[in-house]
């Protein structure tokens, strides 16, 4: 079931160099690499906050933002 | 220590007493000949004045970390010789740029390369000016006597703190060896430069590098409530790499500035019979000493004849040696080493031509006998 | 706290090359320190030169910006100067092994109580491509034009030889590891070596064949093994924590030789 608040992922495409490590390691394929060489979100609803990309991006570009509902099942 | 004291001591023990009445509290060193006595002296004075002491792996090491102290709030020294001055240029060029208070004895010995380790020279007064590389400017001092080394051993950490910058004290194997009388004033007797920290309260922005109205840049402790960033890269104000041409060239000149300005309150010498001098001697360190007993030995017998020893060195004081040798018939500048400050004091002088170097550069102190041959050549008289 | 608290957010993005791994120890640095809840102001980041030390920068910390190999010897004197900051130095390899290799090991053997982190990319990159003592044999670089015959140190073994009393290695591929090892070196009291290797696609990439940063990781995760799986993979570098162990530390001592110089009265004058 896919939760009612999904994920957000912020991109800060002024940081962003293009390197693609996030979209390469993302385990569900998020992400992809667009054609102004930035990364991009296509799968938002896939993503399991697992925030590899958040703490592999170079240039800090990426932000993981939980679910609540993600947020209070791991708290409890 | 409070009350005045006397002692029978090294040079390079003044310069300890110096340092400790300064208020030094941060020695890093590596052992060398001949200034190693005072790191020797500082290793068990430092710890039981509750100061920090660390023999380093090498003089990089050991510059590296008194600048490290320092920015903690530190009054710091290190003291070498030639080939341990040859490795601190990197490190003193950065705290020249980052405006780090620090002194730096050197207790010279002959060079080049290894030298004559165990005898006399003055042959690093140029590489104190210019030892390390780029544009800058510099301050270094010197001392002929114990009650000067301890003197111009407290006035090297005021200047330091003063003006944010490395001080040079030049000492020379003769001093620092030499053994005679010290007296080390009551606590309170010579004033002390204390550190001149901000006001800047904590979360207001903090300007690490712009002077204030009278030159000075407060500083605040690393540690402390505010964050800055020290780099050896020009930079603004808050001591951010910049390669702005503005920046670049404002910081070079403030640089310089801040010590060319004020060499007239940096310039420190002492004058012998100068009113009617028509031979004027200018030496400095060891070298004085035998200019000394020349001047006064020449006077007994009605010589006009005077001596002006410097204790600054650099900033060159070029006005005042102009200013105390100008109605003199003739200069003779007295040192060890192939005319370092002759050529500063001929182009103080400019012509005519009546400068001359009366030297000796084989490791011996040049004699009173020595400075008696070179006046007798000058006067064309023969040796 | 978040991760933008602890950045200085007006000089982003920052120098780095893109994909370059001293942004992501930068990333994971943070998070290290975010985690064990450390007073900015209690941090003192020094550095020496090269892209590596640029890291300094980017930290709002209280940051010493210095030469090239001497961050350690200047560290030491901010931490005997001042025991109760935490000092952390991130180091290139040719910063912490080449030109500072004599105060890498000097400031092992006194176990002061400093976070040394070698960003190991196996190459100068600052300068544009040389080889440093950590490229390894038969890597090409500018000045290795047919291959170095330089052999390489080993970080580790190094450090643990010379006196460390906390030794790890990980990659930028292995960023939960990074984070961890990073606060584990910060915690431990004495002086603790965290070697990251660290991609540099622009130069070592290049020259060497291994493809881009994302390339480069590949092969971080497939050519490292964690310690304990080592034996079993023995081509493998392995990542992990080799050293951890009690030793006494150089501040400490130094208290107790205050102690003994106070009580002789012959140091006194
Ligand atoms: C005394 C001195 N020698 C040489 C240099 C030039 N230099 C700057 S950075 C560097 C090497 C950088 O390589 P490394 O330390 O491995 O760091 P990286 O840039 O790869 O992160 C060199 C040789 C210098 N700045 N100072
Ligand atoms: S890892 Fe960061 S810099 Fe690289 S593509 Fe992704 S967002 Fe951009
Ligand atoms: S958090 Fe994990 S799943 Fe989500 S986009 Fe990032 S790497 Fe992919
Ligand atoms: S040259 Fe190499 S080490 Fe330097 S920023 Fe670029 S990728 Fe990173």
């Amino acid at each position: 079931m896919k939760p009612k608040h999904p994920t957000v992922i912020c991109i800060n495409t002024d940081w962003c160099k293009g390197c693609g490590i996030c979209a390469a390691f993302c385990p569900k394929q998020v992400l992809v690499m667009n054609q102004r060489d930035k990364a991009e979100v296509v799968a938002a609803e896939n993503c399991i906050a697992c925030k590899q990309c958040e703490q592999r991006c170079p240039d800090l570009a990426i932000q993981v933002i939980k679910s609540p509902a993600k947020e209070e099942k791991e708290a409890s | 220590m409070t009350a005045k004291t006397t002692k029978f001591v090294q040079g390079n023990e003044a310069c300890v007493e110096g340092a400790l009445y300064a208020g030094l509290d941060f020695f890093a060193g590596y052992p060398i000949t001949p200034s190693t006595e005072i790191m020797e002296l500082l290793a068990r004075r430092l710890p039981a004045n509750g100061g920090k002491f660390i023999q380093m792996e090498d003089e990089i090491a050991s510059m590296c970390a008194v600048i490290g102290a320092s920015l903690t709030g530190r009054k710091v020294l290190t003291a070498t010789s030639g080939p341990g001055f040859s490795l601190k240029q990197e490190a003193l060029g950065f705290a020249v740029m980052a405006e780090i208070p620090c002194v730096i004895v050197n207790v010279q010995r002959g060079g080049p390369s290894t030298g004559n380790p165990t005898h006399v020279a003055q042959g690093d007064v140029n590489q104190a000016r210019w030892g390390t590389h780029g544009d800058h400017a510099i301050v270094a001092l010197t001392a002929s006597n114990h009650q000067d080394v301890f003197a111009m051993t407290v006035e090297a950490f005021n200047i330091a703190e003063t003006y944010r910058t490395p001080v040079i004290l030049l000492l020379d194997e003769v001093v620092g060896h030499m053994r005679e009388r010290l007296t080390v004033p009551e606590a309170g007797a010579i004033p002390l430069v204390e550190r001149l920290r901000t006001s800047v309260r904590k979360g207001v922005d903090y300007h690490p590098y712009l002077p204030r109205d009278d030159g000075r840049l407060p500083m605040s402790d690393f540690g402390g409530v505010h964050r800055y960033n020290v780099t050896g890269l020009f930079h603004d104000m808050w001591g951010f790499p910049s390669d702005n041409p503005g920046v670049v060239h404002g910081l070079i000149r403030h640089l310089m500035d801040k010590i060319e300005n004020n060499a007239h309150r940096l310039a420190h010498y002492k004058t012998y019979h100068l009113q009617d001098a028509e031979t004027v001697l200018i030496s400095y360190g060891s070298a004085a000493r035998s200019a000394l007993h020349v001047t006064e030995n020449l006077r007994a017998r009605g010589e006009r004849i005077g001596l002006m020893e410097l204790q600054t060195l650099w900033p060159f004081p070029a006005e005042q040696v102009a200013r105390e040798c100008g109605h003199a018939k003739q200069v003779v500048v007295v040192e060890m080493n192939t005319g370092h400050m002759c050529q500063m004091v001929r182009a103080a002088l400019g012509p005519p031509a009546r400068v001359f170097l009366a030297n000796r550069m084989d490791g011996v102190l040049i004699t009173p006998t020595d400075i008696k041959a070179h006046l007798r050549l000058i006067a064309g008289r023969g040796v | 706290m978040s991760v933008q608290d602890y950045i200085r957010e007006r000089f982003f993005p920052h120098i780095w090359c893109p994909g370059c791994g001293h942004g992501t120890v930068l990333n994971n640095l943070v998070r290290a320190v975010e985690t064990l809840g450390l007073d900015k102001n209690e941090i003192v980041m020094v550095s020496g030169i090269g892209c590596s030390s640029r890291i300094a920068g980017y930290l709002d910390f209280h940051t010493l910006h210095t030469l090239h190999g001497r961050a350690l010897a200047f560290a030491t004197g901010v931490k005997l100067s001042r025991p109760e900051l935490n000092v952390i130095v991130p180091m290139g390899d040719g910063d912490a092994l080449a030109i500072g290799g004599n105060h890498f090991i000097h400031a092992a053997r006194r176990n002061i109580n400093i976070t040394a982190i070698v960003m190991n990319n196996r190459i100068y990159g600052m300068t544009g491509g040389q080889f440093s003592p950590l490229s390894g044999e038969a890597t090409t670089a500018t000045t290795a034009p047919f291959g170095t015959i330089d052999p390489d140190f080993d970080t580790v073994a190094l450090a643990t030889a010379a006196g460390a009393s906390y030794v790890a290695r990980t990659t930028t591929y292995h960023v939960q590891e990074i984070r961890k090892r990073i606060a584990e070196a910060i915690v431990h009291p004495g002086f603790a070596v965290v070697e990251v290797m660290s991609q540099c696609p622009t130069y070592f990439g290049r020259k060497n064949k291994q493809g881009d940063a994302v390339e480069m990781l590949r092969r971080y995760k497939e050519g490292t093994v964690p310690l304990d799986k080592q034996p079993a993979d023995p081509e493998k570098i392995p990542r992990g924590v080799f050293v951890q162990r009690e030793r006494p530390e150089y501040c400490k001592r130094y208290e107790h030789l205050v102690q003994a110089a106070m009580t002789d009265g012959a140091a006194l004058t």
